[in-house]
């Protein structure tokens, strides 16, 4: 905001309160769940009053900043606040993982990207790693309510990495927690522990799972032979986060669609994985020597 | 008739040489001297029907402007322009004047036009030395609040002309700065940012409340909006990408045009690291497409220091869309154009990046549509281009997030919102529309002739309630 002009204050005043006016974005706080794993929540009353779960809104940290999409993973309408789940892995996100109470962020937008579809299906396994534990939190809640059986799966290299098991337990019917530093079995993955679910008979109805690319790839590997409808939240890079750009294309049943706008969640079967992980990679060279200034 | 003696070619416009301006981002042309615009304006014949203004979509007094700076009254040509035109130094720089004021001159028959888009841009750069705009009185508040979705050309124009009528104004833009196609489509080199902040601040201080990073459609809805405010006016451009379904279109460096220049302009990737986002800076880049959008992507990646940029285009020369000032700039700097070629599938390498455009060549066939030469595929003339980006500027129709959350507004083809062509007003009431969601993809001028227009009914909508 450093070149702002002085203004008319006149004309500042005349058209305070405007409704839908986003307003300045504070940080509230901003803590640390897991090592990497950082918990920044912001005020943000309009996007808090609209959000649904699944939905993501394009964040700057501040004026040099990247448009990068982070999933809302929890809301306090009330309050009008929004909280967001990163991993610290690039110059953007580490610059969100610098931010303190008080601190404005420069843009803010959201709600983006469609709500996911929600009804009584039955048991539904919601499976999630890394940011997604946090993504997938509101998407547990919301299915509960709506009279879902829910088993989640929550899944990390290791124990440590988790976070929100109780926030998680407290919506689900059952947990199941696999981490290879599994005291039991060594080198249990998440989507093992899936097969091994859907091999043992239990009648799932559907399988939600949000987490890195490839952990998504392996989920829906695990469900595809068992023919579980398997809903999976695409990360491809995005700008705009409006449609306008196509950098978050992606191919879903053979056809090119815009995870920003048509997504972000899709029929994981249907999902082109190679392409995706490809395209996730795009700038590993650039954002590696951005990093490192 | 005219007792002035013909001058048959333009004042020359100094400018950057090209082996210099390929590598920095700066504006090209210097713009004209205060000695070489009035000699330039002194060229119009000052005939007896001048024709240029007919040419021009927002109607400038262009003859009464020409002689006002030809008599070194700059204030007086400034003021007379922007009667008619909010953004004299944007379109000065960007409008094809060759279709239409230039045109229509009377020297441009046998001799060159005079270069009004010039004087134009040279009387609004002129205001600009000489401090901020005076702010005119605001007029009496009518009570009316009125919505602008979008700060492109078109919704700055209604924004502007409304506010001047004593409504309340909200702009609402999506991105984080406003200025809509200004901002993150035309280059730094074309169109100096500054150049927009001016215009978009001068708006903002006629008392214009501009609300950014806000996506209607998503953050609210137009039904919404209208339970807040008396009418909505939908300036939301045409932002969603054309690709060419074929096949290898989603390799790594296969870049809409929208995205390409959104990374260099909007996000200043041209200044990574220093700012965040990064561009892949290709050796040799094609672009696809003929208009001013592929040019802007062609020169852009030169800037961004390219070995070779070049334009792959379907049909010949003559057919190219693009402003004719922008193709003889792109050819000084080096664009090398592959002419009546289409692509028919681009080939990666295995980490799924991009290597090569198969390319087919084409004849001219008879006159489509558009009433340019179709172009006829040569069968068995494929060849293959080798690339390690490509940007495909074939066009864009407007976003559909707007039409798809209002269902009682009413679309045709590729998503163009339908309006009526005197008022702007669509099928829905209170709600007005105008520029390329209307149009789906024209140029700046005529966004705000539709902006000019829609303001009109908007103001008396406003002021009878009828609709």
């Amino acid at each position: 905001m450093a070149e702002k002009e002085p203004i008319n204050p006149s004309s500042e005043d005349r058209h305070s309160n405007e409704p839908f006016e986003p307003g300045p974005i504070m940080v509230i706080t901003r803590e640390s769940l897991a090592p990497n794993v950082q918990l920044l929540t912001v005020r943000a009353p309009v996007v808090a009053s609209k959000i649904q779960p699944g939905q993501f809104a394009i964040i700057r940290a501040d004026e040099r900043g990247e448009r990068i999409p982070l999933t809302i993973a929890d809301w306090d309408r009330e309050k009008g606040s929004v909280s967001c789940v990163f991993i610290q892995v690039g110059t953007s996100t580490y610059k969100l993982g610098r931010l303190k109470a008080g601190d404005f962020l420069p843009t803010f937008v959201g709600p983006l990207g469609k709500p996911l579809e929600l009804d009584r299906w039955g048991t539904v396994v919601v499976a999630a790693g890394c940011y997604g534990i946090g993504s997938i939190y509101p998407i547990a809640r919301a299915l509960k309510e709506k009279g879902n059986r829910i088993i989640s799966l929550i899944e990390g290299r290791s124990r440590f990495l988790l976070y929100w098991l109780d926030r998680l337990e407290a919506v689900s019917d059952r947990m199941l927690i696999s981490t290879r530093d599994n005291p039991i079995r060594d080198n249990v993955t998440g989507p093992d522990t899936l097969e091994d679910l859907l091999a043992s008979g239990e009648r799932i109805d559907r399988v939600i799972a949000i987490g890195c690319t490839f952990m998504m790839y392996e989920m829906a590997e695990a469900t595809r032979r068992f023919s579980v409808k398997t809903i999976v939240s695409l990360n491809p890079i995005m700008i705009d986060g409006t449609g306008m750009c196509g950098a978050c294309r992606v191919s879903v049943g053979g056809e090119t669609r815009f995870a920003c706008v048509d997504g972000p969640d899709f029929d994981a079967h249907q999902v082109d994985w190679e392409l995706l992980l490809a395209r996730r990679k795009a700038y590993l060279v650039p954002e590696v020597d951005s990093a490192q200034r | 008739m005219s007792k002035k003696q013909i001058v048959p070619t333009k004042t020359r416009m100094p400018e950057q040489p090209p082996a210099e301006r390929i590598k920095n981002y700066d504006e090209v042309p210097y713009g004209y001297t205060p000695e070489q615009a009035m000699a330039e304006a002194n060229r119009c014949l000052e005939c007896g029907r001048p024709l240029c203004t007919e040419g021009c979509p927002v109607g400038i007094n262009i003859p009464a402007f020409l002689k006002l700076v030809a008599a070194s009254d700059f204030r007086g040509a400034i003021s007379l322009i922007k009667e008619t035109n909010a953004l004299p130094a944007v379109t000065g720089r960007v409008c094809p004047q060759e279709e239409q004021c230039e045109g229509r001159c009377a020297l441009s028959k046998r001799y060159e036009s005079v270069a009004i888009g010039r004087l134009e841009r040279f009387a609004a750069d002129w205001e600009a030395t000489q401090g901020p705009p005076s702010i005119p009185q605001p007029p009496p508040p009518t009570g009316k609040k009125v919505v602008v979705v979008g700060s492109g050309p078109a919704g700055i124009t209604v924004a502007a002309d409304l506010v001047r009528k004593g409504h309340h104004v909200t702009i609402f833009e999506a991105l984080h700065e406003a200025g809509g196609v200004l901002v993150y489509g035309i280059p730094e080199f074309r169109l100096p940012k500054a150049i927009v902040r001016r215009e978009v601040d001068y708006v903002c201080r006629l008392g214009v409340k501009l609300v950014k990073d806000f996506v209607i459609g998503a953050g609210a809805t137009v039904d919404e909006l209208l339970q807040e405010y008396d009418a909505v006016f939908l300036g939301t451009g045409a932002g969603l990408p054309w690709f060419l379904n074929i096949p290898g279109e989603n390799l790594n460096g296969v870049y809409s045009a929208n995205e390409y220049l959104t990374r260099a302009n909007l996000m200043k990737a041209y200044r990574f690291p220093e700012y965040d986002t990064p561009i892949i800076r290709g050796r040799r880049v094609g672009t696809v497409g003929g208009g001013n959008v592929a040019i802007d992507s062609a020169r852009t990646a030169l800037r961004l220091g390219s070995e070779e940029s070049i334009i792959v285009y379907r049909r010949s020369r003559d057919e190219m869309p693009a402003r004719a000032e922008e193709i003889h700039h792109a050819e000084q700097e080096g664009v090398r154009f592959e002419l009546l070629t289409t692509p028919v599938a681009f080939h990666g390498d295995s980490k799924g990046w991009v290597k090569e455009i198969e390319c087919i060549r084409n004849k001219l066939g008879e006159p489509d549509a558009s009433g340019r030469r179709r172009p006829v595929p040569i069968k068995g003339s494929n060849f293959r281009v080798p690339v390690d980006v490509v940007v495909l500027a074939i066009g864009q129709s407007p976003n559909p997030l707007i039409p798809k959350t209002t269902p009682d507004l009413k679309t045709g083809k590729n998503g163009v919102v339908i309006v009526d062509n005197e008022t702007m007003k669509t099928s829905k009431k209170g709600v007005f529309a105008g520029g390329d969601v209307a149009t789906g993809g024209a140029t700046v001028i005529l966004a705000m002739g539709q902006g000019k227009k829609a303001a009109r009914a908007i103001d008396e909508y406003l002021r009878t309630g009828k609709w």
